[in-house]
């Protein structure tokens, strides 16, 4: 069965019924009316329930002040009098308000006990880490050769709890993947934990969510949820160092990059081992460029790296005046990066 | 139906009176405000404190010889200028006059004292967190004795110009109240720095 | 020693009134010109700048806002570059939090205060004066760095290390931490002010089960004020002295704390949000009783909640740092205690209904904004509620969804009672009437315009957008809901802009007030419109809750005196009491019209404007002046009976 929600709420009644969702093709891919995994799913139901708690109270609100004014009252001369008794009314309101709060509370509070930390011994954890204005993912395997750094795209096997630790190299970032979690903050100074997990594969948007300068809003990122096989072949993928290029125009390419762009970016494989800028290595295979400001097409990739700052103004990535033939032999480097 | 009249008795005084003056609550409030930006940087103190660092206090605990002593200046300089506003209370201008000058010596003894001890100090204000919370709220602690000390020199000076007697003498209840504060703020700030890092 | 009978503590009787009036309009009337204009201490003067000044705060705040709702009402719109854009959401936010919220409330209260409490003015008028000047000083300064292009950029609570120099190294947020400091001074003062004045210059009689609710939210305001501003003002002297002197209150490496900011930022934060609703909140609670004819439902515990709302308001800043990774059992008490401060809201709430339901109301303009202001009340509120469970805020937090919720709170419950109390005191204030068909247009386009800009952003955040983006692609399904926002946010603007046509128009063309246009019950409309620059020619004497309905509630044994009492007219003189019981004290010698004011805040601003440009000596320069002002000022005076009495032999 497919699902194609156009709207948050159809997508909620469809996802509860829907076996495999497809959230990657969602209208509204960062809402967080719907869930899509263990640590998700308690804080949307939460999330639906103080929702629709509100909205019933706002309606019962906007009646009783409605009903007052409209209601026929006695004549206007009538003067001033104190009659009627009106402590009845805010004593019955109150009632009612404490109790829907403490439902509330013990609610919250078993939520959080359920989603708040994050698993003791998970199978996967990682590094992320927020730089202005892109991701810094880095898998740590059991030796250094199986430990690598990747960025803007994290992929995650499905059905596992996976653990992130937090970090960030410059100002307050927040990491937040909407249909799989809440946010936590890159805070400098400290590593803070979070923990998603997607029950489906698919593709979910994250952002990030705490203001951190020009291009805030440009610092999005997505997780790849893929079944354990898929997720493992992805893995040796990325371990795999970059080929050599076979065509003379890419080759050419991998000698102008080294000489303009490796004091930022890394190639795993390759000379190119600069760490201001995010790891190239293996680009070819992320679906968008300068975290996920424009899809990774061959036209995109040309203007970026032509442009920077046309895209996205004020990236740190700066304008690096090359030839129309570098580009072009840039661009045919980095294509064959997958 | 009765109106209520309250007919203000025939010798309401006329004029600010000691604690009845507008000006004394409004020192009280002053030292609300000024007690809370205390408490905020003792937090900041305390905060910063409980991070994990290689080094919190650069020398070790700071040294005593002179804060303790300094300490017992500014104790001794409340205790004089509250005997200052007992006498002018009882009319004797000449005695409140000697008190408040007798806390300004004591204030400069506390202020000269503590700017011998930041010049002894081997790290500065841009060091690390702790030196720019030392320097910051001893800092902070000196700008209110500096203001403090000019008040009590305003107020020596009126009470030797015969501005003040038994009945008009609010400003000094005023003044003398902001200096009690300085002085209790200088022990919390005393407690923080030099003795609750022995404590622990 | 016993002083002689005094003619000005006889107990005068109407016959008296009219030559008493005149003496005291010789005492107490400003000076024309423009130096009694510059020096004038009379709190309806500077209430009503007040209101004028942050009306125009507002104005400015609005209009970028606009400019920002154009860059947003489609996707990849490139009206403005990122950095115009975050300049702008920074000086939006500053402008209506800072220089708008709070001070707007505060020129209600300066003007009302002496009116309501039966005094002829503010405990300390040239404080009082000093206060306003100081935050004119301060947003002109804001304002004058905007206009050169210098302006903070990284949003009103300014996180560091965004806004560390490593990161922000043009000097915007020097300006800011200067001129937030600067309107901090102004605040305390004013709080300061606020408090003496409700604990002396009481009417006799009013005791505190008699004060308006107006009155209570003022007090409870500034005692957060007096407690919380500094916190904020620390912390941006701290992060000043980071970016000027390379101090390490903020930065890891050295032994700082990014957090350090957020906890003293929110420790004042929170109350401050209080401090910039209840005062507004208070205004309703006086005020919409009068349209229903009856008083306020709940006197005594909307009294107490408001209080408990600012008493609890300091034990919830944490909620606003829930992402921050904070140990669990930390969030789980603040999550609790946020929940908590539902209580005391939901108390005021229900007394509003209460007066309405069981009241006759009157649809009258007011009335039309205070009772969708208890909609709007309840909108913020429950949107509050959400984000005070954790796992919950952790979706919500940064998202459209609070800039909904701030929006209802701010716009909900201190604009629409701004606008609904500026209708219904305009006449007092200057003796003309608004009119009444265009204050309905305006109302409605305001109601209309402000939900339809606001409402849907609820839904805008719940689809993810993050708030402080600059622009946004086209697959993330939020332009529809924006270009709503921004249709909403110009009808909003047109509404405000009709109101502010009416004012114009009313102020030369209203129809004559008379002294109570609303038969409202407290004191300050038992006075002339607008009122002598003295207020009360005799001061009254209170006998109930409501001075100018006990005939028509017929309730107490005893009635209000307000035509008879004591003239205190040698000079300007007004009556100091007792802070519980409001029995008489002392007279009270109150001060002339003086400059010093003004020089001491101009001093003020100089000091911090050498400050931000590095001018030391300039800085110290200023300060010897202010100190000199100050030293002047204080000299005590026998005008003011400060001095020794010399025996005339």
């Amino acid at each position: 069965m497919t699902c194609q929600p156009t709207s948050a709420t159809a997508a909620f009644v469809i996802t509860t019924l829907c076996a495999t969702p497809t959230p990657g093709f969602a209208a509204t891919p960062l809402s967080y009316l719907e869930s899509y995994g263990s640590r998700g799913d308690p804080v949307r139901s939460l999330t639906w329930a103080m929702l629709i708690i509100s909205t019933v109270v706002v309606v019962i609100v906007t009646g009783l002040v409605l009903w007052g004014v409209l209601r026929e009252g006695p004549a206007e001369a009538a003067g001033i009098t104190r009659e009627g008794n009106g402590l009845r009314l805010i004593t019955a309101g109150l009632v009612v308000t404490v109790v829907v709060l403490l439902g509330s509370v013990v609610w919250t509070m078993v939520v959080l006990a359920e989603v708040g930390a994050a698993p003791a011994a998970p199978k996967l954890t990682l590094d992320i880490s927020g730089h202005q204005w892109w991701w810094q993912v880095r898998y740590e395997g059991e030796t250094p050769a199986e430990t690598f750094v990747t960025a803007n795209e994290v992929h995650i096997p499905v059905g596992e709890p996976v653990r992130i630790n937090l970090s960030s190299s410059d100002v307050i970032h927040s990491f937040w993947v909407p249909a799989l979690s809440g946010k936590t903050d890159t805070v400098p100074g400290q590593v803070n934990t979070t923990w998603i997990e997607a029950h489906a594969p698919g593709t979910f948007l994250g952002q990030c969510a705490e203001f951190c300068g020009a291009q805030h809003a440009h610092m999005g990122f997505r997780i790849v949820a893929e079944p354990r096989d898929r997720f493992e072949a992805w893995l040796a993928d990325q371990l795999a160092p970059a080929a050599v290029p076979a065509e003379r125009i890419a080759a050419a390419g991998q000698e102008t990059f080294g000489r303009r762009c490796a004091a930022c970016h890394a190639v795993r494989g390759t000379t190119a081992g600069g760490v201001f800028g995010p790891d190239l290595s293996h680009l070819a295979t992320r679906a968008t460029l300068a975290a996920g400001t424009v899809p990774n097409t061959p036209g995109h990739l040309s203007a970026w790296i032509a442009d920077p700052q046309h895209l996205k103004p004020g990236t740190r990535m700066p304008v690096v005046p090359l030839t129309g033939s570098e580009l072009e032999q840039v661009r045919a480097y980095l294509a064959t990066l997958n | 139906m009765a109106d209520t009249v309250i007919a203000p008795a025939a010798d309401l005084p006329i004029g600010p009176m000691g604690h009845r003056a507008l000006g004394w609550w409004g020192m009280l409030c002053v030292i609300a405000t000024e007690g809370a930006v205390f408490v905020y940087l003792l937090f900041s103190y305390a905060y910063l404190a409980l991070q994990p660092h290689a080094a919190w206090l650069p020398e070790g605990p700071p040294s005593l010889t002179l804060a303790l002593p300094n300490t017992a200046v500014l104790v001794a300089s409340s205790f004089i200028v509250a005997w200052g506003e007992r006498r002018i209370r009882a009319g004797a201008t000449r005695h409140a006059w000697l008190a408040l000058l007798g806390t300004i010596g004591l204030g400069i003894v506390f202020v000269a004292v503590q700017l011998t001890e930041w010049h002894d100090k081997t790290f500065g204000i841009a060091t690390s967190s702790y030196g720019s919370l030392y320097f910051t709220i001893t800092g902070f602690h000196m700008a209110h004795v500096a203001a403090g000390l000019l008040m009590l020199a305003a107020l020596a000076l009126w009470t030797r110009l015969g501005l003040f007697d038994s009945r008009r003498n609010a400003p000094i209840a005023i003044g003398a109240i902001y200096w009690h504060f300085v002085d209790v703020v200088w022990l919390a700030v005393f407690f923080t720095f030099y003795l609750s890092p022995r404590l622990v | 020693m016993a002083v002689p009978a005094d003619s000005r503590l006889a107990v005068l009787t109407e016959a008296d009134e009219g030559r008493l009036a005149t003496r005291l309009e010789r005492l107490w009337a400003t000076a024309p010109g423009i130096v009694g204009w510059l020096s004038t201490v009379d709190h309806k003067e500077i209430g009503k700048r007040y209101i004028v000044t942050a009306m125009l705060f507002l104005i400015a705040g609005g209009i970028e806002a606009l400019v920002m709702r154009v860059q947003l009402a489609g996707p990849d719109q490139h009206l403005l570059t990122p950095e115009q854009y975050n300049m702008l959401f920074t000086m939006h936010g500053a402008s209506l939090i800072f220089w708008y919220a709070s001070p707007v409330l505060s020129g209600f209260s300066n003007y009302l205060w002496p009116l309501l409490l039966g005094s002829r003015d503010m405990a300390f008028p040239r404080l009082n004066a000093l206060s306003y000047w100081i935050y004119l000083f301060s947003g002109l300064m804001l304002y004058a760095g905007f206009a050169v292009g210098i302006a903070p950029n990284t949003g009103w609570f300014d996180y560091v290390p965004a806004a560390s120099r490593a990161f922000s190294p043009g000097p915007g947020i020097d300006l800011y931490a200067m001129a937030l400091i600067l309107l901090g001074i102004s605040t305390t003062v004013g709080a300061i002010n606020f408090i003496v004045t409700f604990l002396r210059t009481r009417a006799p009689g009013m005791s505190l089960n008699r004060v308006p609710i107006l009155i209570w939210s003022t007090l409870t305001a500034s005692a957060g004020n007096l407690l919380a501003v500094p916190a904020v003002s620390l912390a941006f002297f701290l992060l000043w002295l980071d970016r000027r002197f390379g101090t390490h209150f903020y930065d890891v490496p050295a032994g700082g704390h990014p957090l350090l900011w957020q906890h003293l930022f929110w420790m004042f934060g929170h109350p401050w949000v209080y401090a910039i609703v209840l005062p507004a909140m208070g205004m309703v609670s006086d005020a919409l009783p009068v349209f229903c004819s009856r008083p306020l439902v709940g006197y005594t515990i909307v009294a107490l909640a408001t209080v408990l709302t600012m008493v609890l308001g300091f034990g919830v800043w944490v909620h606003h740092m829930f992402a921050t990774g904070l140990p669990m059992l930390g969030m789980s008490f603040f999550s609790a205690a946020s929940f908590v401060i539902v209580i005391p809201s939901a108390v005021a709430v229900f007394a509003w209904i209460a007066t309405i339901a069981i009241g006759r109301p009157r649809l009258t303009v007011p009335f039309l904004y205070f009772a969708s202001f208890i909609v709007m009340f309840v909108i913020g509120g429950v949107s509050g509620f959400m984000t005070a469970s954790v796992p919950v805020d952790w979706q919500l937090t940064d998202t459209y969804f609070i800039v909904a919720h701030i929006h209802y709170v701010l716009i909900g419950i201190n604009v629409f009672p701004v606008l609904g109390g500026l209708t219904f005191w305009f006449p007092k204030m200057t003796g003309r009437l608004l009119d009444e068909r265009l204050g309905r247009y305006a109302f409605w386009l305001i109601f209309a315009g402000f939900n339809i800009a606001f409402l849907p952003m609820h839904l805008t955040g719940l689809y993810g957008m993050p708030r402080r983006i600059y622009t946004y692609g086209p697959h993330f399904g939020w332009e529809t809901l924006n270009l709503v926002s921004t249709v909403g946010a110009f009808i909003l603007a047109i509404g405000i802009g009709v109101f502010f046509v009416n004012i114009l128009r009313s102020l030369r063309r209203g129809m004559p007030a008379g002294s109570n246009p609303w038969n409202a019950p407290t004191l300050e409309w038992s006075v002339s419109s607008p009122p002598p620059p003295y207020n009360f020619v005799v001061i009254p004497t209170v006998a109930s809750r409501h001075p100018l309905w006990e005939q028509e509630l017929d309730e107490t044994e005893h009635r209000s005196v307000i035509r008879t009492g004591p003239a205190l007219d040698e000079g300007r003189e007004t009556l100091a009491t007792t802070p519980v019981d409001a029995d008489p004290d002392l007279v009270l010698k109150m001060p002339e019209d003086s400059l010093a004011p003004l020089l001491l805040a101009l001093a003020l601003t100089a000091i911090f404007v050498g400050l931000l440009a590095s001018a030391w000596w300039s800085a110290a320069t200023a300060a010897a002046a202010g100190l000199l002002i100050v030293f002047a000022w204080l000299w005590p005076r026998r005008s003011l009976a400060q001095v020794a009495e010399v025996s005339h032999g």
